[in-house]
């Protein structure tokens, strides 16, 4: 059939099943947005900014294991979008953003609003086009969903000249994608699962290191199996938070920096790391050198660049960790003694009570860990908890009893402030019929705080819980600890109103200094419907702990601070 | 861990944006670059890149991973055992002594490749480590300018 390119991108985005688009127009994407006006197969959001838009298409994805999609305009609709694609990059978070861009006969004169957009995201996408013939479009727009959730999923760029939107070719979506360059290995090699099974049957202390890659991977119930099979003790990544199950006993805790204790001694007293769907990220190991030292390595991953990247691997498996759990766990299901770790499953419970994870609670002022906890106990199990970055990221992780995977939704790899608003967005146009909360901070609200709009606009009740501590709060608790508390940019004391503000721009908002208060709000914001912010005043100087310090080692930790 | 020379060859499609993504990712993870070399394979859609860098183990073998995560990478050799050529092109001074860097070039399957009215050209094909040698051995004849193609390997 013949049509427009801005048809064809419209018709791929319906053929491949998304519900939802988030986006903002400009010249060099117009013919698109024409053609979004003209069909209601799939819903346009227009956020307030292109970095919200990816955020909003990076919170979809990561809610429903679907590919999100963004779409921006050429030149500063772009760049906007940079820091969104940097951050799915990071997560691995399966994204196709459109862009538009100057017409083919413009592209390197230095145009009105041409970037090189192929090569600023280059290093910060899975892979990217530049379309430069209305008869590649089809091609690329299903290669770009198919790379995007693939393999190790990621953010893949389709940036359109504006004469190619516009220009009419013929359409056949393709059915499939044959790219004899790229073939991801989902299986794992069979004699590598069995070795790996022999070293799990003879370690004495094995530990299941639990990263992102399950959530990705969609392999929660395997890796509960196997766990429940073998008795083996696990540690989650924080982006594996929910993966375990807050109240299965085998989850030691979450490990790395903010980690808990017994996460982190497990982590350096284990004889067999099982890693699955993790990295080794330097906020998880701590000084590589002492990192495990009487550990072998058992190392599961879909991206074999990720294995051997930073720690020597005695038994690498190429493969998708459901896959090749599903196969372990059969290998292993008639030969596991599970009493056989027994002792190590006791070591751990001591090192558990020996140091738990704990803040010490206040009548005078509310504090930030109560705060979360209490959400726990309010909605559990049934909300989507997304964040910012920051202290408040980090209590988040310790303490919500996060039970299911999907349930939490944080930027781990980039660290982005300002991702939490927009990604609890996507993820209630993802899951309407969950309650979604962003746990953010004073500092981090503020960069996308203009979404408040697009949320009240649209009818999107997400809430806002600000734990406010009038700080950059993880930059001067550095400062407390390591700069001799000169706290350099980092007093938040001069705020808006947030009540007015949220108010303001068609939201509700709470200010809330008492536990009272905040049950209120909270059941307030539920009930209400609307965008809100809860503005909880908190401890200005909570910590967050134990802490390993960057570059200590990780059973170093901090686990007290004398300013607490 | 001790730093080795490594020469890969990275086979990949042949088109745009290609040179870019490998050259981009030396750069952004800080990997070395001797010498990177491309050109299209005959009666194929793809080109053959020859890359010589240096590294540790674990940086090489990030190196060969990276590349092949690359969307357009078909495959990544990297080379044992190998026939590796690279090629220099030298000019001096019409005055310099053209009879006796003939010789000189003979010996490193080379010759004059051109003469003018103000200078000539010398080529000489070796392996790198011999046109090193090469390049010393002409130094004394104060070449105006020196050209090195960078590598182009086969594995045997
Ligand atoms: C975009 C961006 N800029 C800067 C930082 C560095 N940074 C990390 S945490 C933090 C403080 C965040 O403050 P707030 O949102 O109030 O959270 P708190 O730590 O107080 O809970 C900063 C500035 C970042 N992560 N992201
Ligand atoms: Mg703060």
């Amino acid at each position: 059939m013949k049509m427009s390119g801005a048809q064809m991108v419209c018709e791929a985005i319906i053929a491949e099943g998304v519900k939802t688009v988030f986006g903002y127009p400009g010249g060099a994407i117009m013919n698109v947005y024409d053609e979004i006006y003209k069909q209601n197969a799939f819903r346009h959001i227009l956020t307030r900014h292109e970095q919200a838009a990816v955020h909003a298409a990076d919170g979809y994805a990561r809610a429903t294991g679907e590919v999100g999609v963004a779409m921006v305009t050429s030149g500063p609709g772009f760049t906007n979008a940079v820091t969104g694609l940097a951050t799915a990059y990071m997560d691995s978070v399966p994204l196709v953003v459109i862009s538009g861009q100057v017409p083919l006969s413009l592209i390197g004169t230095d145009g009105f609003q041409e970037v090189d957009a192929v090569g600023i995201s280059r290093p910060c996408t899975k892979h990217n086009y530049l379309v430069r013939s209305i008869e590649d479009l089809p091609r690329i727009l299903k290669e770009a969903f198919y790379i995007a959730r693939s393999g190790r999923p990621g953010p893949v760029l389709v940036d359109i000249p504006k004469d190619i939107t516009g220009e009419l070719g013929e359409f056949v979506y393709p059915e499939s994608v044959d790219l004899p360059t790229y073939k991801p290995r989902y299986k794992g090699n069979d004699r590598q699962v069995k070795k790996a099974v022999e070293a799990i049957l003879n370690a004495k202390k094995p530990l299941l290191y639990v990263g992102g890659g399950t959530v990705l991977s969609n392999a929660y119930q395997e890796v509960r199996a196997l766990a429940e099979l073998t008795q083996i003790p696990a540690v989650e990544t924080l982006m594996a938070r929910g993966v375990m199950g807050a109240k299965n006993p085998l989850l030691v805790g979450m490990l790395g920096m903010h980690g808990s204790y017994a996460a982190n001694m497990a982590m350096s007293e284990t004889d067999l790391i099982i890693s699955l769907g993790a990295r080794f990220d330097d906020r998880v190991t701590g000084k590589l050198s002492e990192f495990a030292r009487y550990a072998d390595i058992i190392h599961i991953d879909i991206d074999p660049a990720n294995i051997g990247k930073l720690v020597d691997v005695d038994y690498p498996i190429v493969g998708d960790v459901k896959t090749v759990v599903e196969k372990m766990e059969s290998m292993i299901r008639e030969k596991v003694d599970p009493d056989r770790y027994q002792v190590w499953r006791e070591i751990l419970a001591r090192y558990d009570e020996l140091h738990p994870l704990m803040y010490h609670d206040s009548e005078e002022v509310i504090k930030p860990q109560w705060v979360i906890e209490r959400i726990g106990q309010l909605v559990g199990e049934e909300a989507i908890i997304t964040s910012d970055v920051g202290q408040h990221q980090m209590w988040a992780a310790q303490f919500y009893p996060f039970d299911r995977p999907r349930q939490w939704i944080n930027s781990g790899g980039l660290g982005t402030m300002g991702f939490g608003f927009p990604a609890a967005l996507g993820a209630k146009m993802g899951h309407p019929e969950k309650t979604v909360i962003n746990i953010t901070g004073d500092g981090s609200i503020l960069m996308n705080v203009q979404e408040l709009v697009t949320a009240a606009e649209n009818k999107i009740p997400v809430i806002n819980v600000i734990l406010n501590n009038h700080f950059l709060g993880m930059v001067r608790q550095w400062q407390t600890f390591f700069y001799d508390k000169r706290y350099s940019e980092t007093d938040l004391s001069y705020q808006p109103d947030w009540k007015m503000l949220a108010e303001a721009c068609g939201g509700a908002g709470y200010d809330v200094t008492t536990k009272a208060e905040f049950d209120q709000a909270l059941q307030s914001a539920i009930e209400g419907g609307k965008v809100t912010f809860i503005n909880v005043a908190v401890d200005r100087f909570e910590n967050v702990l134990p802490m390993v310090p960057a570059g200590g080692a990780l059973y170093n930790m901090l686990l007290e601070h004398k300013d607490q | 861990m001790d730093k080795v020379r490594r020469v890969i060859s990275v086979i990949v499609a042949n088109e745009a944006q290609v040179l870019a993504r490998v050259s981009g990712l030396f750069a952004g993870r800080g990997y070395n670059i001797d010498s990177l070399t491309v050109a299209p394979i005959p009666d194929t859609d793809l080109s053959h890149m020859t890359i010589v860098t240096r590294g540790n183990r674990r940086v090489i073998e990030q190196i060969v991973k990276q590349l092949h995560k690359l969307i357009p990478t078909f495959k990544v050799i990297e080379h044992e055992h190998m026939v590796e050529k690279e090629m220099v092109l030298v000019k001096f001074p019409i005055e310099k002594p053209l009879a006796d860097i003939q010789a000189l070039c003979q010996a490193y399957n080379g010759g004059i490749v051109n003469v003018g009215t103000e200078m000539f050209i010398a080529m000489a094909a070796d392996e790198s480590i011999r046109i090193e040698h090469f390049v010393e051995a002409v130094k004394r004849y104060h070449p105006i300018e020196i050209v090195r193609s960078g590598v182009v390997a086969m594995e045997r």
